[in-house]
């Protein structure tokens, strides 16, 4: 069990977005999170991430309480994130970008890069750079390291966002609706990365509207409505599931 | 002649004003401050030069490290500050050192501090300090603490969600800006001879976030560029002298809507590096 929801709520102000849901990730899965827009699930990863407070309950992830740990220091645990809206660093190039990823990895301070005294680049600096281009390559981008990173298409920039992510060497990625604006060859794309990373060994929670890759790749579904959770299980127990038709489709009326 | 090394002189000191503002850019902190820790780096190494007899470089590297104390205090409450509130705190602050050095008897009050032995030499001093600051951002540009502070300043909470200490690296630049400016006080305090609370208004702060943003955010030569420029440009043209301030508002305004990033870009450097190499 990589990651434990326990009975987790969030309320703003007046309003609340998610009431009890309790979710057990296992290690090694891809697990889906779907359900209308609305639900709660982006709520549900920003509470994972560490981007907002959780209300009530808790959140255990690799055998440690995350609920007052800093997004910082999350990421340092092992997990990474990628953004429904993409969030580059539009000041840096694609590389750059990527490299980022390692930075809670590494220890180079303000005093280390000021005073050195070979003219040479740090070891550290170029271990990184290598590593960083690794994963761009993994994900087929390559030779556009050294774009400006706001220059790249925008499904280009989902997987520099995802190259980012894995730099971190994550245990557990939150894909927040990976495969949105992409066409039907980018999703195939999308598909056989995520097969590849999961054979990695990393555990993978994916929010997705795209129906036909979540049934395609997930192994466990979840389904929020109105922040709650209403179903759980293997995609074909998920797609049967009457209180899932209805939430998307609406009640059945009689006389249909 | 010796106007013109004068002009330069002072040219020098604003660079590294410049210089100090874009520190605490970069982690998307806009400080109108750095004129307040010019004072404090100031009036402290001209007591340490004055009252205490320390020798010309130990006293302006002193006044560096108060302003820099003085600027890690600030930044604790800063750091949950954004934008427009950041700017009126940094101001308030700017106003307060302002008016306590005007109060403070110890170093003349609004008399202000006499006195401070001539640096003959303060032109080589002035331009050898923005040498350490060329290498030290350039250094910075291509290191992990550059790229995250460019991370915090484009984007803190995605940067905070990749695993870096926002809160460290934000206190951190606005600490080390205010370290920069201080020395600028310093040196400045040593080449003007007597330093008085009026040199380091708000308007003063304004003139160096102008130089920054005129000269470009891009890269560390906008700042050089722009406090080098518009410090030469009133000591040759009469009515630029009259007219400075208001012609700074044109000149922003003309910036920001024909070309925003500031007269020296990326492109402006790469362009320069492929000239460079044609000629190779």
């Amino acid at each position: 069990m990589i990651l434990e929801i326990r009975n987790v709520g969030k309320v703003y102000g007046g309003f609340c977005a998610l009431h009890e849901v309790a979710m057990k990730v296992e290690e090694g899965k891809i697990h889906a999170v779907i359900g209308p827009n609305g639900a709660g699930k982006t709520t549900l990863f920003n509470l994972i991430s560490g981007m907002h407070d959780i209300s009530s309950g808790e959140i255990w992830f690799k055998g440690e309480r995350l609920n007052e740990l800093k997004p910082h220091l999350r990421a340092k645990l092992g997990i990474g994130r990628t953004f429904q809206i993409v969030r580059l660093f539009d000041s840096l190039t694609v590389l750059e970008n990527v490299m980022l990823g390692r930075h809670c990895k590494t220890k180079a301070g303000l005093f280390k890069t000021f005073f050195k005294f070979s003219l040479k680049e740090l070891e550290e600096e170029k271990t990184t750079r290598e590593n960083a281009l690794k994963w761009l390559e993994f994900v087929g981008l390559g030779p556009k390291a050294d774009q400006m990173a706001s220059n790249l298409p925008h499904a280009e920039q989902r997987l520099v966002e995802m190259a980012r992510a894995l730099t971190l060497e994550p245990d557990l990625l939150l894909l927040d609706e990976p495969a949105a604006g992409m066409n039907p060859k980018e999703t195939m794309g999308l598909n056989g990365l995520m097969a590849k990373m999961n054979q990695m060994g990393k555990t993978i929670l994916l929010i997705e509207h795209n129906m036909q890759l979540v049934m395609g790749i997930s192994e466990t579904i979840s389904v929020l409505n109105f922040g709650e959770k209403i179903a759980e299980g293997n995609p074909s127990e998920v797609q049967d599931n009457p209180a899932v038709i209805e939430a998307y489709l609406g009640k059945k009326r009689r006389g249909n | 002649m010796d106007y013109l090394l004068s002009v330069a002189t002072v040219a020098g000191i604003y660079i590294i004003m410049a210089l100090s503002f874009y520190m605490p850019f970069l982690t998307g902190q806009i400080s109108l401050g750095q004129a307040g820790f010019m004072a404090v780096g100031a009036y402290a190494s001209a007591v340490a030069t004055v009252k205490w007899g320390v020798p010309y470089i130990p006293s302006v590297l002193f006044g560096g490290i108060v302003a820099g104390i003085v600027g890690f205090v600030l930044g604790l409450p800063a750091l949950r500050i954004k934008g427009i509130y950041l700017l009126l705190l940094t101001l308030g602050f700017g106003e307060i050192v302002r008016v306590i050095f005007i109060n403070l008897k110890y170093v003349g009050a609004a008399g202000g501090f006499p006195g401070i032995p001539y640096q003959k030499y303060t032109l080589f001093y002035a331009y050898g300090m923005v040498f350490i600051l060329i290498i030290f951002f350039s250094r910075l540009r291509k290191s992990r603490m550059g790229r995250a502070f460019q991370a915090v300043g484009n984007d803190e909470t995605a940067a905070e969600i990749l695993g870096v200490n926002i809160t460290s690296a934000k206190l951190m630049a606005f600490s080390v800006g205010a370290f920069i400016a201080g020395i600028g006080g310093g040196i400045f305090a040593h080449f003007q001879e007597y330093v008085e609370p009026l040199m380091f208004g708000v308007m003063h702060a304004v003139e160096f976030i102008v130089f920054a943003i005129f000269g470009g955010v891009q890269i560390f030569w906008g700042p050089i560029f722009g406090a080098f420029v518009l410090t030469f440009m009133p000591e040759f043209f009469r009515i630029i002298q009259t007219w400075r301030m208001e012609l700074y508002g044109v000149l922003l305004i003309v910036m920001m809507i024909l070309r925003p990033q500031g007269v020296i870009g990326l492109d402006t450097i790469q362009g320069l590096k492929r000239l460079f190499q044609k000629a190779h």
